[in-house]
This record gives structure tokens, C-alpha cells and sequence, in this order.
């Protein structure tokens, strides 16, 4: 019966598609920003061409702007390069790793060690060398290998409003004790299983939360602005936390269940050997420029003014000197 | 649903042994609690318990959003319908509903007023109003008009030829707007853990946290509760049928 | 946006004057005219997931269609299984066969066109069995065959029910293609989905509108393509 139903659309319709699309080709796409060679800048070498490298990312800004980076920092280095910059947690990235679908991912070294190594939080190096040591350590057991750090650390971070912290008197995480039965926590769905996360708030502060709501990661800030949580696991890089420095804190981690963790390149040592060493030199180079506040600056492109990763990536390469 | 797995993974071959595994994974992560993927395994994931949560989440999700469609929708088709009025815009309804993106919708929610389970079952509402008004409509206004001048030559007021003559006849078209609604919304509400409701879609949205096996068996959770709903509204609507009138497929 | 002191040669942008992008307003004309190009590929791919998943649809379900109208017994069966793949959730349907087709637009593609079947096939067998006894009688006495008849009376007249079914299956699958994303099978589900898009509000509904204009736009090509094929009906009401 249903089906028998007709429909009468307005000819209109047609007409504005027909009109988007044709504004679509015209749209702009150049932003003009200033490009110094400062002897930076990657050559392309003819031999790479041979080595096809698919490069992965996890499924959030961070991570899928680091994907694009590597990706055109060794395109511009003359490898041939596929992306697969969407793969979901690191559980799934580590998985098409070994699986052979990419040849490489960017990783915290944290992360690495916590969730693949079951290292404790509290026992993760606070140094970026010892981290990377220990870590690649471990990966090499794997038959895997990760490259050298980036200057910049991220890590999880229980956030709330300026106003809500002032209201509570919340500094620390400790300060949540006696409090937290009445607030709201909202997170990533893997922070139910994860130590540095909920599992960490439970057991290492002793902390009960009134209830814990599992969201998509990009609607992080979202649940804090509309006053839906009251406590949202934030990232340490977040553009949002260095843009609006007076309407988001995070909370000092005192029983470091939060490490802090800078990036590695993971990949497998079979490829390295295949790919050469501009791999790991083009890898180690593109990202020296990546500190803390140029990756907040990066992320912000992304998340606050909605650039895409790509071009976000294209301009921090062109702006570096890396490429022209 | 195992079957379906052995009959497809037929057609490839060198898929078989690997696709079946990883079907009887899932129905072992139905069945029996398991360590979480990510976080050392402290956390313990799947089995019945956590399958009936969610199970009873998403059908909760689903009622709501389908009583609210229903309460919106249905006095007003009714009323057009009854009155004659309106085919346009019950018709237009009808097919601009159809062209709503789940993911758009459910997503701009979620941007623009916020997460939760009152959110959602608007949203989820919006999915289910169009189907339902546009086949009472149908339906109503389809009634043959010999019935009703009978029924007004016996006597009954508008509400009674609504209620005794119209519904009555109308009844499997409405009902067939109200199983579209619920197939609609129940699909829809697989997408809710995005904003914050928990329902079997968890599983297969939080591959991280479950695994393959358990995205699998997320999925096929989702399609048994789909196809179940849609039986037992099938189900209804035979028992709602006139008997005098079951003899002919709508 | 104006530059500030550059840390490490990467331009810090000044976010103090948050413009109608920055505070994520509902929507922003300006960028949405800039940034028109990002839609395209989108929208290409959208098309494909589309006009693949319902041209393989009707054949498939052109087929059972006159398989059940020469063998009636088989209807039953056929309206069961398309009714059960039109039931499972398309989102679900995805999922389940990940293990057998992996990630990517074919597992879309054959989830899409599962979800298509069934009304198509209501459709056509409607179409075919609603045609009076009485012309194909006349056909008949012309010395018509039963194919022949088929393809040049039966068919001819189902066709506003064919075409019918063809509009409902296309904008409902325009509609469910969005959530093609979740098995990386492109479209504009991409555009709502992906980091950084699902709280951006203009590119969502950047993203819904050209989802609804895609579905009214194939809607009126098939009220075309109708038009045309029913000519037989201006003939004989003229």
C-alpha cells in the first residue's frame, strides 16, 4: 500500500542542484601563506618511486592531521603513498598494522604502553626518550619498530567548565572526592576499559561518578557546553583548551593515572628495509616543527576553523619549508 | 543467521573458514562475558547480561520515539483523511520523509540541542511522523464513500463513522505506515550511542571496545530485533484486522 | 583571521574575533560558498553508491518479478526474503557482512541494494498482476505469444507501478547511503561523520541538504523517464 504513494516535487529542485554543483567548481581553494626555504625542504628521490607505502591514522583530528603530514612530507620525499586515515582506536590501527593493511601509524608512546604492553599509568617514563626506549622495546618483541619522538605530548585529561570548577573548588582530581557521586562524566567509548580513563578514576582516585556516558570523541566540549556533563575527558592538545583558555580547565592529574605521551611512527622493520632511509629521515624531519602550541594551532585549523586535514597538513608543510 | 554465513562465505571461498570463525565469535560473545579489548582487559565485555541492557535500551529508545510519531501523526492524518483535505501535504509529507539522512539528522541533533535519551527520541520521532501520517491518510480518505453514507444514514456522528467505519477499513494501511515508522526508527536507534544513549548499536560503534566479534554480533542482534518487531506488528495487525476483511492481502 | 607572532614558522591564528565558522553557528553562507569544492567528490560518490545499488536492485528484482508472475507458487517465497533483507537495518546489514566483504563501497553497495529489492519487487508484481484480464485477452486474440505479451503489453502497462517503486527505493536509498561512512564506503555520510564534522553544524547541514536535493533531483529524473515510458497513456486519453 505504502508503495502506491506518489510524490509532486518542485521543479526548483532541480534547478538548485544543477546551481550547487556549478558553484561547486568554482570554489576556492587557495590560502597564500609564506614559505621560506630554509634548506628544509625534502627532495624528492627518484628511487622511492618504486615503494608503495599506505600510511594509517586513528580517527581523530590529532591523529588524522599527523596522517596527512607523513603522508605529504614522503610524497614529497617520491614514495607513492595510499592513506587509511579513519582506522578507529588504537586497537584497530595496531591490528592493520600487523595485518600488513598499512605500513605505518602515528602512536603515543603512552597509549603504547598502557594499552598494548600493560604497562601501569603511574609507571609510564615522564621522559620522552625513556618512554620511546621502553616502548620500542617492546614493539621491536612484536616484530614491530617505532621511530624517534615528536616534541609534543598529549595526553587524556579530565575536563570541566571554568565556571563549574570555580563553583566546586576543583584544582586536582583528588578535589573530586566526596563530589563526583553527583557529577556527570562523559567520554570515549573505549574510557570504559581504558586505565588511563575511567578504569584510572575508579580505581586509582577511588572516584564513583554519578553516571558515565559514553559519546562519540568529537562531541567532547559539546556535552560541556550544553551543561549535559559536568566532567568531559579532554586532550591535552585540544585547540579548543588553547583558544578559550577562560571558559575550559582541565584537572591536575596528582596521582598521574593521565601520562603524558609524544608520538611515534609505528611501522614494521620490513618495510623499513624496503622503503629505504628516507623513510625514517623524512618521518623524523616533518616532525621537529610539531610542539605543543603548533600542534594546538594545527588542530584548531581543523576543529575550530574547519579547514580540512589535508590542506591544514599541506600549509604546515609549506609554512615549515618543507616543501614549496 | 549462521546459515546466511555459511551460504555467502560459499560464494568466496578463500573466506569461508576465516568469515565462520568469526560468526561463532559472536555468538560466543552473545552468550558468554569476555575481557575488553583495550585497557589490559580489567573491564569484561558481551554476555547476556550486557546484551539484555542494551537490547532493552534500544527498545525503549524505539517505543518512545514511535508513541510520540504515532500521537503526532496519526490524529492528523486521521483528521484530513476524514475530512478529505490536505492530500498534498499529507502525500508531500509522506515523501519528504523518506529523504531525510538518518546520520544528518541524528548528527545536527546532537550539534544544536545536545545529547540524551529526550533528543534522541525527538529525533527519532521525526523519522517516524511521515509514513505513519501520510498512510492514516491514505488509508481514511480511501475508505469507500458508500460505506460511510451508510454509516450516516444509520445514524452515526463524524466520530462515530471515524471510530466504527473508517478506522476499522483503514486499518493495514495505517498499520503498514506504522511498521515502516518502526523499522525506521529501530534501524535509526542502532546510531544512538553517537549522542550518548546506549543501545546494540554500542557494539557495533565501539569496535575498539568489543571487537570484530562483537561488531558482528551487534549486527546481528540489530537485525533479529528488527525482524522481530516487524512480526509482531504483523502480528497486530492481523489481530486489529477485521476478520470480515483478513482475507485479502493489503 | 589575523596573524600572530609565528612559533616554530607555523602561523599562530588569532581566535579572538571568532568569525560565524569559529562559533559554529548554524549556517554559514560564506564558507559554505568557499568551501563548495570539498562537497563534490562526496557527492560523486553518493551518486555511485546510489545509482549502483538500485540499477543492480531492479535487475535483481526485475527478475524474480517475472519469475513469480510465470511461476506463481514462487511469490510467497520471494516477497519473505526480500521482506527480511528490507527488514535488517541497513547499518546492521553493513556489519554482518564485514567478515565476508571486508570494509569498503562494495559491502555498501550489496547492503544498499538488499534494502532495495523488496519494494521494488512489490512494485513490478504488483504492477504486472493489476493489468485487466480483459487487454491481455485482446492481445491474445492478436495472435500475441506469452512473451511477446509480456514485453509489449504487460510490461508497457505496469509501468507507472514500476516507476513508482523505482522512485521510492531511489530517494529511501539516497537517505540510508549516508551511513555508508561507518564501512569507509565514501559518500556524504563522510562530510557528517568523520573528525571534526559531526559538531559542525553548517557542514552537517551542508551535507543533509545536498543528501535531500541528491533524492529530489533523482526523484524527478524517474518522474521523466516515467513520462516517457507511458506514453501509450497520452494516446489514449488524447
Amino acid at each position: 500500500m505504502k508503495n502506491s504513494v506518489r510524490s509532486r516535487l518542485p521543479i526548483a529542485a532541480v534547478a538548485a542542484v544543477a546551481l550547487i554543483l556549478g558553484l561547486s567548481a568554482c570554489g576556492s581553494s587557495d590560502s597564500g601563506t609564506t614559505a621560506e626555504g630554509t634548506g628544509k625542504r625534502i627532495v624528492s628521490n627518484p628511487a622511492n618511486g618504486k615503494v608503495t607505502l599506505t600510511i594509517g591514522s586513528k580517527n581523530f583530528t590529532e591523529q588524522i592531521v599527523l596522517g596527512e603530514i607523513y603522508s605529504q612530507g614522503l610524497e614529497a620525499a617520491g614514495y607513492k603513498i595510499k592513506k587509511d586515515l579513519n582506522l578507529g582506536s588504537e586497537t584497530v590501527a595496531l591490528q592493520a598494522l600487523k595485518a600488513g593493511q598499512i605500513s605505518g601509524y602515528p602512536e603515543y608512546a603512552s597509549t603504547a604502553l598502557t594499552s598494548f604492553f600493560g604497562v601501569d599509568p603511574e609507571k609510564v617514563p615522564a621522559n620522552a626518550q625513556a618512554a620511546y626506549a621502553q616502548a620500542n622495546g617492546d614493539f621491536k618483541k612484536q616484530n614491530l619498530e617505532a621511530f624517534p619522538p615528536t616534541p609534543f605530548a598529549s595526553a587524556n585529561a579530565v575536563g570541566t567548565l571554568k565556571s563549574t570548577a570555580q563553583k566546586l573548588g576543583l584544582t586536582d582530581i583528588s578535589d573530586l572526592k566526596g563530589k563526583s557521586q553527583d557529577l556527570t562524566l562523559y567520554g570515549s567509548p573505549e574510557c570504559r576499559q581504558r586505565i588511563d580513563c575511567l578504569l584510572g578514576l575508579q580505581e586509582n582516585y577511588g572516584l564513583q561518578f554519578k553516571s558515565f556516558t559514553p559519546v562519540d570523541i568529537a562531541l567532547r566540549y559539546e556535552v560541556l557546553d550544553k551543561g549535559q556533563a559536568d566532567l568531559s575527558i579532554l586532550f591535552t592538545t585540544d585547540a579548543q583548551l588553547a583558544a578559550q583558555k577562560n571558559k575550559y580547565v582541565i584537572l591536575n592529574d596528582d596521582k598521574h593515572v593521565f601520562p603524558a605521551g609524544n608520538v611515534l611512527f609505528v611501522t614494521d622493520p620490513s618495510t623499513v628495509s624496503k622503503a629505504g632511509p628516507d623513510y625514517e629521515k623524512t618521518i623524523t624531519e616533518v616532525q621537529k616543527g610539531l610542539t605543543i602550541p603548533v600542534m594546538q594551532e594545527l588542530d584548531a585549523r581543523v576543529d575550530i576553523d574547519k579547514q580540512t586535514p589535508e590542506q591544514v597538513a599541506s600549509d604546515y608543510l609549506k609554512e615549515d619549508g618543507f616543501v614549496k | 543467521m549462521e546459515a546466511g554465513g555459511e551460504r555467502m562465505s560459499g560464494l568466496v571461498p578463500h573466506l569461508s573458514l576465516g568469515a565462520l570463525g568469526l560468526f561463532g565469535d559472536a555468538f560466543d560473545f552473545i552468550f558468554h562475558q569476555q575481557p575488553a579489548k583495550t585497557g589490559g582487559g580489567l573491564a569484561t565485555v558481551g554476555g547476556l547480561d550486557q546484551v539484555g541492557t542494551l537490547a532493552v535500551e534500544q527498545l525503549k529508545v524505539t517505543v518512545l520515539a514511535l508513541g510520540l510519531s504515532i500521537a503526532i501523526a496519526f490524529p492528523i492524518g486521521a483528521y484530513l483523511g476524514h475530512r478529505g483535505a490536505g492530500e498534498g501535504m499529507a502525500l508531500a509529507i509522506g515523501n519528504a520523509g523518506r529523504a531525510i539522512p538518518e546520520l544528518a539528522l541524528i548528527a545536527f541533533m546532537a550539534a544544536a540541542i545536545g545529547v540524551g535519551l529526550g533528543n534522541l527520541t525527538m529525533a527519532l520521532a521525526v523519522l517516524g511522523i511521515p509514513p505513519i501520517l501520510t498512510n492514516t491518510y491514505v488509508g481514511i480518505s480511501q475508505v469507500d464513500r458508500n460505506a460511510v453514507e451508510a454509516a450516516r444514514g444509520m445514524g452515526m456522528t463524524g466520530g462515530e463513522v471515524i471510530r466504527r467505519v473508517e478506522l476499522p477499513l483503514a486499518v493495514p494501511t495505517i498499520m503498514s505506515g506504522v511498521r515502516t515508522a518502526t523499522i525506521n526508527i529501530v534501524a535509526t536507534a542502532t546510531i544512538a550511542p553517537l549522542v550518548g544513549v546506549l543501545t546494540l548499536g554500542d557494539f557495533i560503534l565501539s569496535r575498539n571496545v568489543y571487537g570484530d566479534e562483537g561488531v558482528l554480533a551487534g549486527a546481528i542482534l540489530v537485525a533479529l530485533m528488527a525482524l522481530a518487531l516487524e512480526l509482531s506488528l504483523a502480528g497486530i495487525q492481523w489481530l486489529m484486522t477485521s476478520p470480515g476483511l483478513r482475507l485479502g492481502r493489503e | 583571521m589575523v596573524s600572530a607572532a609565528p612559533i616554530a614558522e607555523v602561523l599562530l591564528h588569532n581566535r579572538s574575533n571568532p568569525d560565524c565558522i569559529q562559533r559554529n553557528e548554524i549556517f554559514c553562507p560564506g564558507w559554505a560558498v568557499d568551501n563548495f569544492n570539498r562537497y563534490v567528490d562526496p557527492v560523486i560518490q553518493h551518486v555511485v553508491l546510489v545509482l549502483a545499488s538500485v540499477c543492480i536492485g531492479f535487475a535483481i528484482a526485475f527478475a524474480l518479478s517475472l519469475l513469480a508472475h510465470r511461476h506463481r507458487w514462487l511469490s510467497p517465497t520471494f516477497l519473505g526474503a526480500t521482506g527480511v533483507l528490507y527488514t535488517i537495518p541497513s547499518i546492521a546489514f553493513f556489519f554482518l557482512l564485514l567478515p565476508i566483504t571486508g570494509r569498503g563501497r562494495t559491502t555498501a553497495i550489496i547492503a544498499l541494494t538488499a534494502f532495495t529489492l523488496q519494494i521494488i519487487y512489490r512494485n513490478v508484481t504488483t504492477g504486472l498482476a493489476n493489468v485487466p484480464a480483459d487487454i491481455k485477452d485482446a492481445g491474445r486474440g492478436m495472435g500475441l505469444t506469452d512473451r511477446p505479451l509480456l514485453w509489449r503489453v504487460e510490461i508497457p502497462l505496469a509501468m507507472p507501478e514500476i516507476i513508482a517503486g523505482l522512485r521510492i527505493a531511489t530517494v529511501s536509498t539516497v537517505a540510508l547511503a549516508t551511513l555508508a561512512v561507518f564501512v569507509n564506503g565514501g559518500g556524504l555520510g563522510v562530510e557528517i561523520y568523520t573528525a571534526g564534522n559531526l559538531t559542525f553544524k553548517t557542514g552537517i547541514v551542508i551535507a543533509g541538504t545536498l543528501a535531500i536535493l541528491l533524492a529530489l533531483a533523482f526523484d524527478l529524473i524517474l518522474v521523466a523517464i516515467g513520462r516517457r515510458a507511458t506514453t501509450w497513456r497520452r494516446v489514449a486519453s488524447g
